[in-house]
């Protein structure tokens, strides 16, 4: 059994703003283990990235509010003081964000910042910071790491200075690393090639890893279980294959089926998910997808319990009124999973 | 070289149909500028590279690459938001590659472009019913005409036609998008150039905008040029796709023979990339994942620009920059060695027209031949037929 790394139970993030107040996190409950990849995946405003950014205290400010629990191993990390948390940041869970240019400091150069944040931690010598710096990116793919240290994040191309911040989250070997949407600026075969280090990293060095991401296809090829989120709540939860093959919430059949394919010939019509995103402020009452799905019925004004509905696969959670034997049917489309209308299809 | 040119010259229909867009050789090179008082040009970025394409009405073809590639600079050119340094570019057979503003007008009316940020490309303080009616004004249509058209316009691209008095920000991303789309059909264009469309939406609204754009095509007749770093998105919108790279053109493939025929090695490294939605699949497939990075613009690589990072290179690479060869299907590549076709097809392989004028005369296949010569090859006569 591998050791429970982070809990996270009925988590809820909120907002007060101008509008009113915004449930971007509305109890979320995850769990991750050593050595295991969870993507969370969901579109934007899904809740996604402000989930991960709260396990590491980034979402504090004078108008956010808290409820629920997030635990790395024994240590409370919504109620963490700041000292608390700067001993946990870097050290325990470490993060990759999207955009490795505004993440990075300009006018330091990139070497510097990495001794920076070990010599935060650890009481070792600049010199042998310095040596562990160049082990890191030589480790994450960065050529003549000696020289580059000394560069500045402007002189590293956008696949590099992503290889930058990977070799800073690795710095102090943490156990958790949250990536958040770490290859979405790249290019395809940049991206390919940061995907290997990641997933190579996770089998050295045994830590478990949060992606989030909007893309399918990077789920597919990273992850071991899979949260989708939709306007700030899982709806279905469970294994890589459980999630593609046997989906159990309709929002999850309009994710699968939006995406286009290259290595099949296109189907006539694309089944996309009908309508837009609801407002965070003024979210619909019961299942918040109730308003674009089009197999909503009357016990859909009540939230369904996140839990799983299937005799044979505990660990496969939805939050989905329907019978199971109905949905199987319902989200075939021209032999492929989708969510069309059955009234305009009619 | 000159027998090439000529035919060139005299772009005749292919399959009885004329071509909507030639674009021939085109070249454009953005000039480094350094110095306070004298402008020294001390380089220059090798943008588009002499890349030759046809377009026929009612197609769509894709362009694919890597950022840095050329494709939106292509893109710009082809609507002549950008003058081409060199080649020609013609629409309907009329030469547009230097026309100036006036000769333009009635070029513009025909070529629209949708551009991808659509925060960035309406503009904030005007309402959407001005942002659509201004093209129309601006070629000629009557005040109290424009309103109608307006709201007609809104509905086709399914946006309730009430909200002709809001402004942008109103809109979502997805349906600002459809605010750019209905700007580009006001003026009843035969051509629409769309500059990575739906790459800043989230994956439900890529495919409501992906249908819309396929509905409209089917409707209307349009032709799109579909320009995306995205393969998938591509290959489902477009009937052939182009690949690029620094510049050139490395493959133009039909879209069903994409993904099962990749000729050029880089098209291959870029599906090989791509990670597939389907885990049992993407378990199934081997993956060559290649190193490196694209090379600096200013000073791309001799011969074969992909050389650099190609699994497949050899000597000849670096020296002699191929031509395009055309395969069955009219799926042509820039290869010394292409992957996935058979002798044969390699040895019946003709030099394409497309082909880059300071291209080499070795086909793959170690083939030494000019163009339009290869009956004297005994081999290529029995694969011809078949």
């Amino acid at each position: 059994m591998a050791e429970r790394l982070l809990d996270v139970d009925d988590l809820h993030v909120t907002f007060v703003t101008e509008d009113g107040l915004v449930n971007a996190v509305d109890g979320v409950s995850f769990t991750l283990d050593r050595g295991e990849v969870v993507a969370i995946v969901g579109e934007s405003g899904s809740g996604k990235s402000v989930t991960a950014m709260t396990l590491m205290g980034l979402t504090r400010s004078p108008n956010s509010r808290f409820t629920g629990s997030a635990k790395l191993r024994d240590q409370e990390l919504v109620t963490a003081t700041e000292q608390q948390l700067e001993k946990i940041r870097g050290k325990e869970i470490a993060m990759i964000f999207q955009d490795p240019i505004s993440s990075l400091s300009p006018v330091q150069r990139i070497g510097d910042q990495i001794i920076e944040q070990i010599r935060a931690h650890e009481k070792i010598s600049k010199s042998e910071a310095m040596d562990r710096t160049v082990d890191l990116m030589e480790r994450v793919g960065i050529p003549r790491a000696r020289d580059r240290a000394r560069a500045y994040p402007h002189e590293f191309s956008g696949g590099m200075r992503q290889r930058a911040m990977i070799a800073m989250a690795l710095s102090l070997s943490p156990s958790v690393l949250i990536a958040d949407e770490p290859t979405t600026a790249l290019d395809v075969t940049i991206q390919a090639q940061i995907l290997r280090e990641i997933s190579q990293l996770s089998e050295d060095s045994d830590s478990g890893i949060i992606f989030v991401t909007h893309d399918l296809g990077v789920v597919a090829d990273i992850a071991d279980r899979v949260i989708v989120m939709y306007a700030g709540r899982v709806v279905e939860q469970g294994t890589l294959d459980q999630i593609f093959y046997d989906p159990q919430h309709p929002y999850t059949w309009g994710l699968l089926g939006s995406i286009t394919r290259v290595d099949r010939d296109p189907p006539r019509r694309l089944p996309a998910i009908p309508g837009q995103p609801p407002s965070l402020v003024n979210a619909p009452q019961g299942c918040h997808f109730r308003p674009r799905c089009p197999y909503a019925f009357d016990r859909c004004v009540e939230v369904p319990p996140l839990e799983s509905r299937l005799g044979d696969a505990p660990e496969h959670l939805d939050r989905c009124w329907l019978e199971v034997d109905d949905k199987r049917v319902r989200r075939e489309v021209e032999g492929r999973i989708g969510l069309t209308d059955p009234s305009v299809a009619a | 070289m000159s027998a090439d040119a000529a035919a060139v010259q005299d772009p005749a229909p292919v399959d009885g149909r004329q071509p909507l867009i030639d674009v021939e050789h085109l070249e454009l090179h953005f000039p480094i500028k350094q110095g306070v008082l004298i402008d020294r040009t001390v380089g220059v970025v090798h943008a588009v590279d002499d890349v030759s394409l046809i377009l026929h009405e009612g197609e769509t073809l894709g362009i694919v690459g890597e950022s840095g590639c050329g494709k939106s600079t292509l893109a710009r050119c082809i609507v002549r938001l950008l003058e081409p340094t060199s080649g020609a570019l013609r629409f309907r057979g009329q030469d547009i590659t230097h026309l100036g503003r006036k000769g333009l007008d009635p070029v513009r009316r025909e070529v629209q472009l949708v551009f991808q940020d659509p925060v960035a490309s309406l503009n904030p303080r005007k309402r959407v019913g001005q942002i659509i009616g201004t093209p129309l004004r601006l070629h000629g249509m009557d005040r109290d005409k424009v309103q109608d058209r307006v709201r007609g316009l809104l509905g086709q691209v399914g946006l309730n036609p009430e909200h002709v008095n809001r402004f942008p920000h109103e809109f979502s991303g997805g349906q600002r998008q459809r605010i750019g789309v209905a700007r580009a059909l006001a003026v009843e264009p035969r051509l629409i150039v769309l500059d990575e469309p739906v790459s800043a939406l989230d994956v439900s609204i890529q495919a409501q905008v992906v249908n819309l754009l396929d509905d409209l095509q089917d409707e209307l007749g349009l032709s799109y040029v579909f320009i995306a770093h995205d393969l998938s998105v591509v290959r489902h919108v477009s009937d052939r796709i182009a690949v690029m790279y620094l510049g050139k053109l490395m493959e133009v493939s039909p879209a069903k023979e994409l993904y099962s025929k990749p000729i050029h090695p880089y098209t291959e490294a870029l599906l090989a990339a791509l990670p597939i939605p389907d885990p049992n699949e993407n378990r199934a497939r081997r993956r060559d994942v290649i190193g490196g990075e694209p090379p600096n613009p200013i000073n791309p690589p001799s011969g074969c620009r992909f050389h650099t990072r190609c699994p497949h290179a050899t000597e000849i690479c670096s020296q002699s920059e191929p031509p395009l060869a055309e395969y069955a299907n009219g799926h042509v590549a820039a290869c010394h060695h292409p992957q996935n076709v058979s002798e044969a097809e390699i040895s019946s392989a003709t030099r394409s027209t497309l082909s880059p004028l300071t291209a080499g005369d070795d086909m793959p296949g170690g083939k030494q031949e000019p163009p339009r010569t290869d009956a004297a090859d005994s081999d290529s006569d029995a694969d011809r037929e078949g």
